[in-house]
């Protein structure tokens, strides 16, 4: 079905599944219970993992695939974000024209981006990607304010013109980013016993965007296009051998991978019209680049998991603080109490980003495969095991 | 012409910075082939280093003066660091002024540790990984470094001032025969160039003129032909690492009191000194070096006013533009060697 493999079509249809009924699935604590900060149903996190994951699919069929490391991703989600932003100010408040907008507008760049990058491979790439990253933020922060806004942020006001739209609604207000009349920041509550479960315009529509750019990102994954890619990551010297030109091909998934960021950069916008310089850091496209080796570069589901489990992370740990940890541990007597929370304040709250160079550090140490290679492992070990009681001792991992 | 000697000169400072930076990260590159994210990170460390030496220092407890009175007629409690109790007021004092080439001292110890602990702890398990898994590993740990130094000195940039006497500016102008006034030039810059240029000619002058250097200078050539003769190169290339960061180190050190030391630091020069160091060809120390300068000077002539107002924003970007315009140009850098890094 849909041009898919069987084993291909179960994983999107669990990934759609998933994706239909996350907030169900995201939310499976009670509003008034203790545990229900630990809850991730909410629209803006929910839109975050999906748009994050686009991000993150779009980079894994660059990286996955080609194995050409870009340290600079975060460029082409901030040129989708101003894209869409001035198609808010100029053009209507509808998301598509935005979304369309934002995707061509970052394809083009990495044509430039990419065809003078692709001429130099390994660490040259990414520190060439790196250096057009910087060229980008710095420019957005300086010469480029007129388009970028500077420092503040391209915001919508009332003065714009929306050719199509209204400038102001019938009272007064600044118009809200909408799918054909549907809003993209309205949301529906469900209410059943203690649980509240809330139905988001914008979630949905950026969960339709995201399971069809997963859609297409399988199907270029199973492509003969996909075969060369994994054959120019392998060994590119011997495709030249056999005369064939890798450079279009690595151009061409520098450049849909670029449009992926692109139009996560769009949605985002979409979601909160607002886009800023700081999107485009370098510190940002690092971000990019462990969500798809914390999931698993080269696999499909890893991008995807990676991105949600770091977004995830991400809001929890940081909305955790001291007090909230004194609730934890407060069955212990009060000296051991005060040092347990000592001990794990400087890795939340606050501290979140020193939890997440720590866990990218043992992830690229001892997993460098990510969470699907994790849970290969755990599974291979798991199936083996009846069969191989006896000669345990046979079956260590291999020396890393 | 005056305003060309101000820009070299105002370049040089930042050019040394990249340039020692740019050296330890090519004596990384060309002796273990690691790609090292951290550095930047070494370069923040010393820094603090230049920071805790200082607050160390000022160590104080509080005596009460009876000479003097606060506005209410109580005697007045005063601050006397236990500097001036052990070496005496005026010795003490002056230490605690010097408390920033002090700090040289202090980091040498604290960054070759550093250095070789890392080398040993992390980078020597990653050899054989591909080089974006160095990248990687690097990373994080720059992120982890750069994270617990802002858990224990905050987020804010902290003052680091330069001894008494090389705190304000001279007139650096007269000294040429230019019209006073033109060329003023703060003294501490001029110590941090003379510094780097010192730190530069030691590094090389070990590599140089040491039996250590020859054989490491051998192991960066073929590392397998030295193992084979009898040498442990291994244990020379980690000395190595610590050698670069601490050369990074003092960087940050004399650094200190030109921009206050603040977590991001490393950071910000990492990303240029990479440029740097590929603009000066990968694994080329006098590359490095000579890039380092370069790019130093280019970018203190890119933000004078006259050429601003022709090219805008050139002053943000010309370094990156340099480093795009040398890749596809001469794709080895200035100075790169044959063979390095062409997989």
């Amino acid at each position: 079905m849909f041009g898919l493999g069987k084993r291909d079509l179960t994983l999107f249809l669990i990934v759609a599944v998933m994706a239909l009924f996350a907030p169900f699935i995201l939310n499976p604590f009670p509003t008034d219970s203790g545990m229900a900060q630990f809850n991730a149903g909410y629209p803006d996190l929910m839109q975050r993992f999906v748009i994050f994951g686009i991000l993150a699919i779009g980079f894994n069929i660059l990286f996955g695939l080609t194995g050409y490391l870009s340290f600079g991703h975060a460029a082409f989600l901030g040129v989708g974000s101003y894209a869409a932003v001035w198609m808010f100010k100029l053009l209507s408040m509808n998301v598509i024209p935005a979304i369309l907008l934002s995707m061509i507008v970052s394809g083009l760049f990495a044509v430039v981006i990419g065809y003078v990058s692709l001429r130099r491979s390994g660490i040259y790439f990414s520190i060439l990607t790196l250096a057009f990253a910087q060229m980008s933020y710095n420019l957005a922060y300086s010469v480029l304010t007129p388009i970028t806004n500077g420092e503040t942020g391209l915001q919508i006001t009332l003065d714009d013109p929306r050719i199509l739209g209204v400038s102001a609604t019938a009272d007064g207000g600044i118009p809200v980013t909408n799918l054909f009349g549907l809003e993209m920041r309205s949301f529906e509550t469900l209410n059943i016993g203690p649980w509240a479960f809330q139905f988001s315009v914008g979630y949905y529509v950026a969960a339709v965007i995201m399971l069809i750019s997963f859609y297409i990102a399988i199907r270029i994954f199973r492509s003969p296009f996909g075969m060369m890619l994994r054959a120019i990551k392998s060994n590119q010297n011997r495709l030249y051998y056999t005369g064939l030109n890798a450079r279009p091909y690595t151009l061409a998934a520098f450049v849909i991978s670029g449009m992926y960021a692109g139009l996560a950069g769009g949605l985002l916008a979409c979601m909160d019209p607002l886009a800023g310089a700081e999107r485009m850091q370098w510190t940002a496209s690092g971000e990019v680049v462990l969500m798809t080796i914390l999931g698993g570069a080269g696999t499909l589901i890893g991008p995807v998991l990676g991105a949600g489990f770091i977004k995830y992370f991400e809001n929890i740990f940081s909305k955790i603080n001291d007090q909230v940890v004194h609730g934890w541990v407060s069955f212990l007597p009060d000296g051991l109490e005060d040092l347990v929370v000592a001990l794990i304040h400087p890795f939340v709250g606050k501290g979140w980003h020193l939890t997440l160079g720590l866990m990218f550090m043992l992830i690229v140490i001892f997993l460098p495969g990510g969470l699907v290679e994790g849970g290969q492992r755990i599974s291979r070990r798991l199936r083996r095991k009846p069969a191989e009681d006896d000669a345990k001792s046979a079956s260590t991992e291999p020396a890393e | 012409m005056d305003a060309i000697i101000l820009q070299i000169l105002n370049g040089l400072d930042k050019g040394s910075a990249y340039a020692l930076i740019a050296l330890g990260l090519t004596l990384i590159f060309g002796t273990l082939g690691v790609v090292n994210f951290a550095h930047g990170a070494l370069f923040m460390i010393g820094a603090f280093c230049a920071v805790t030496l200082n607050r160390l220092l000022t160590l104080s407890h509080q005596v009460v003066d009876e000479t003097r009175t606060d506005f209410l007629g109580n005697p007045l409690k005063v601050d006397v660091p236990y500097m001036q109790d052990i070496f005496g007021e005026a010795t003490g004092a002056a230490i605690i002024d010097w408390s920033v080439p002090l700090a040289i001292l202090f980091s040498i110890p604290i960054m070759i540790g550093f250095g070789v602990i890392m080398e040993r702890g992390l980078i020597k398990h990653f050899y054989k990984r591909p080089h974006a898994d160095q990248i990687l590993v690097t990373f994080g740990l720059a992120i982890v470094l750069q994270e617990v130094i802002k858990q224990i000195f905050g987020a804010n940039p902290i003052p680091t001032p330069a001894p008494d006497v090389f705190r304000g500016s001279f007139d650096f102008g007269t000294m040429l025969g230019f019209d006073p006034n033109v060329i003023i030039y703060p003294y501490w810059r001029l110590v941090y160039f003379g510094f780097a240029a010192i730190i530069i000619g030691a590094v090389f002058a070990f590599l140089q003129f040491t039996t250590f250097g020859m054989v490491v200078r051998a192991g960066m050539a073929d590392r397998e032909t030295v193992g084979l003769l009898g040498i442990n190169i291994d244990r020379r290339f980690t000395i190595m690492f610590g050698l670069a960061a601490a050369v990074a180190g003092l960087a940050g050190v004399m650094y200190a009191p030109i921009n206050s030391p603040n977590y991001h630091m490393g950071m910000d020069f990492l990303v240029l000194s990479f440029v740097v160091v590929v603009v000066g060809g990968m694994g080329s120390l006098p590359g490095a070096v000579l890039a380092g300068f370069l790019l130093g000077i280019l970018e203190s002539f890119a933000s004078m006013n006259q050429i601003k107002s022709i090219l805008p924003g050139i002053d943000q970007i010309i370094i990156y533009l340099v480093a795009i315009i040398i890749l596809l140009t001469r794709p080895r850098g200035l100075m790169g060697r044959k063979g390095v890094m062409e997989d």
